[in-house]
């Protein structure tokens, strides 16, 4: 590590890890809320436990990008960040806040959260991810102008790179666009249309901006492949993801009151989306074949390669298979939404951060790498997490296209209960993929535990 | 190919693209705000439609149901639930039926103890819902 206040990043890193493993212990409870549906009732009714699963998504990723930022922005501005001790204050911030957010969720019906935190002054709950109350809002744009501000004032008095670039650009796009969580107007069609500008461009734009910029710092690391042609890549895939992205919003704008020109617009520019995912694949194998060095860290070049694989088909196929106007008619708010949003988020965010942990970690321990015995433990938890992933993405498949044919496609179609119940064999495939995928990130968590010394561990920093 | 195609072509594109189509997105939203009065049903958004809006999203419906295929896929879709309850009366049923301990072994909806005027605004909302043009979606009763 070559600045000492990289070291922030762990605080974050931490935090965003301990979320996860509870976060898909909350979507192990919803799991079986899908076949056994009185499970935890009403203790834990399935909407809690979903904004639960949902948000902890949210806040955790959030975490691990402002890791990311705190560990590779120094780095790349050749100097120690601005702030250190405004990054551990936001921590407790963006910490705290998110807790007290969760256990509200959980300990009081979600109408008595919104009387107490006074919702009816500026009504903005009860919308899918934005489920947080005002004060909560209020609290994460606190932490991300601050953030924004530590890392922007670190970038533009040090070396300027075209990663620490993008990557601003990418944080900056996501508090600005989060800004549209306070507009929440009565007319719904409204509502749903500016909705969007948060979610879709977030997770189809500006985090993808994110995500590049991390997996090209990841890969100039582990590779040492020559800078200017990992920044050439790296425009390719943000002009790609921000031409094909930003109209794309158009495949949110089908049936909710929007004109019909949308669905014109929304089938060619999102059939386009794949393309910056497919970019992102060519990326990280032709720069990982050109390597001019063997990083000792091989646990992270999977991580990186296989990022940009599970994005390409999780973002990319399993987002085209649905995002035709035509289809998406049959398709829409479907499981093959949730399959689709499954692997999606697992291949393009979750598994960054893993990456960047998987790089950063050690180096911030002193060594270049863990020991053989951790990184195979690690490489054990990515096939694992990853293998079960893409099987709870092809049971939801399963399930999805049973339903849209027994449910909208035929010509009697059958009530939405009738179909749940006729599907379930496939949700209950799904939980057990999803044990599966439980048992490979508490092996993450492990493989990070310190070593026990034997006489054969290198430890050479 | 290298110097064909130079880095500094690749952040013009990117500089160039993405300013393009911010634009266009932007007069897109501007002719799609011109429009929408003739589909969104805005003529019967009335106060008490925007207080069962309000109930709506303070029980955190979305939580389970789908409102226009938005929302979670746990229950059913709600946009056309006022037609396929043939109005009212059925809607503000359902919802008062529920059992508080929910129904053993099965999916139930929670009971929220709504009083009248409550029940009467959430179905307002349900049926001002219904009447936004969505393009034929859903493609049957069914949701």
């Amino acid at each position: 590590m070559q600045y000492p206040s990289q070291n922030v990043a762990r605080l974050y890193f931490m935090a965003a890890i301990g979320l996860f493993v509870v976060q898909i212990v909350f979507g192990l409870i919803m799991g079986l809320q899908y076949v056994v549906g009185d499970f935890l009732f009403p203790a834990i009714p399935f909407n809690v436990a979903r904004m639960v699963h949902t948000n902890l998504l949210i806040v955790w990723l959030l975490f691990g990008f402002m890791g990311a930022s705190y560990y590779l922005v120094p780095e790349e501005a050749g100097r120690d960040l601005y702030s250190p001790g405004l990054a551990k204050l936001m921590f407790w911030v963006f910490l705290i806040a998110g807790a007290l957010t969760i256990v509200g969720y959980l300990a009081v019906p979600y109408a008595t959260l919104a009387k107490i935190t006074g919702n009816s002054l500026l009504p903005t709950m009860g919308r899918e991810f934005l489920e947080q109350p005002w004060i909560t809002k209020v609290g994460i744009v606190i932490v991300a102008l601050a953030f924004l501000f530590n890392v922007g004032m670190t970038v533009l008095t040090g070396r300027k790179t075209v990663v620490t670039m993008v990557l601003l650009t990418g944080l900056t796009g996501l508090a600005l666009l989060f800004l549209f969580s306070f507009y929440n107007p009565d007319n719904l069609v409204l509502d749903k249309y500016y909705w969007w500008w948060v979610v879709h461009l977030w997770v189809e734009g500006v985090w993808e901006l994110i995500l590049a910029a991390i997996l090209a710092f990841v890969l100039i690391k582990t590779t040492g492949v020559d800078r200017e042609v990992i920044e050439k890549w790296l425009y390719v895939i943000i002009a790609m993801t921000l031409i094909t992205g930003i109209i794309g919003t158009g495949h949110h704008y089908y049936w909710i009151g929007t004109p019909a020109y949308w669905q014109w617009l929304g089938s060619i520019f999102s059939a386009l989306e794949p393309i910056p995912f497919f970019v992102m694949v060519l990326f990280a194998f032709n720069t990982i074949n050109q390597r001019k060095r063997e990083h000792p860290n091989k646990v992270t070049v999977l991580w990186a390669m296989g990022t940009a694989v599970m994005a390409f088909l999780g973002a990319g196929v399993w987002g085209f298979m649905h995002t035709l106007a035509p289809v998406n008619y049959y398709t829409h708010g479907t499981q093959i939404t949730a399959a689709h949003g499954h692997m999606a988020f697992f291949g393009a965010y979750a598994m960054v951060v893993m990456t960047i942990i998987s790089y950063a970690v050690p180096i911030m321990r002193g060594q270049d790498a863990k020991g053989n015995r951790m990184q195979v433990m690690e490489m054990w938890s990515f096939w694992l997490m990853t293998v079960s992933m893409v099987f709870i993405t092809l049971f939801l498949t399963g399930a999805g296209i049973l339903q849209t044919y027994l449910q909208r496609y035929t010509d009697t179609p059958l009530p939405f209960m009738i179909v749940q119940e006729k599907i379930s064999l496939f949700y209950w495939m799904r939980e057990a993929a999803g044990v599966v995928f439980l048992i490979g990130a508490i092996l993450f968590v492990l493989s990070f535990l310190p070593e026990r010394k034997t006489s054969s561990s290198s430890t050479a920093g | 190919m290298q110097d064909i195609f130079t880095k500094s072509m690749a952040r013009n594109i990117y500089y160039g693209g993405s300013l393009f189509f911010i634009l266009l997105f932007l007069v897109l939203t501007f002719d799609t705000h011109r429009t929408l009065p003739e589909r969104d049903n805005r003529e019967n958004l009335t106060e008490q439609v925007a207080q069962g809006k309000r109930l709506w999203e303070e029980n955190n419906c979305v939580g389970c149901h789908t409102l226009l295929g938005e929302g979670a896929y746990f229950a059913p879709e709600l946009g056309n639930v006022y037609k396929r309850y043939g109005g009212k009366e059925g809607i503000k049923a359902f919802i008062q039926s529920r059992p508080a301990e929910g129904i053993p072994g099965r999916r139930s909806m929670p009971q929220f103890n709504f009083n009248d005027e409550e029940l009467e605004a959430i179905a307002e909302f349900l049926k001002y819902a219904s009447e936004i043009d969505t393009q034929n979606w859903p493609p049957n009763i069914q949701g």
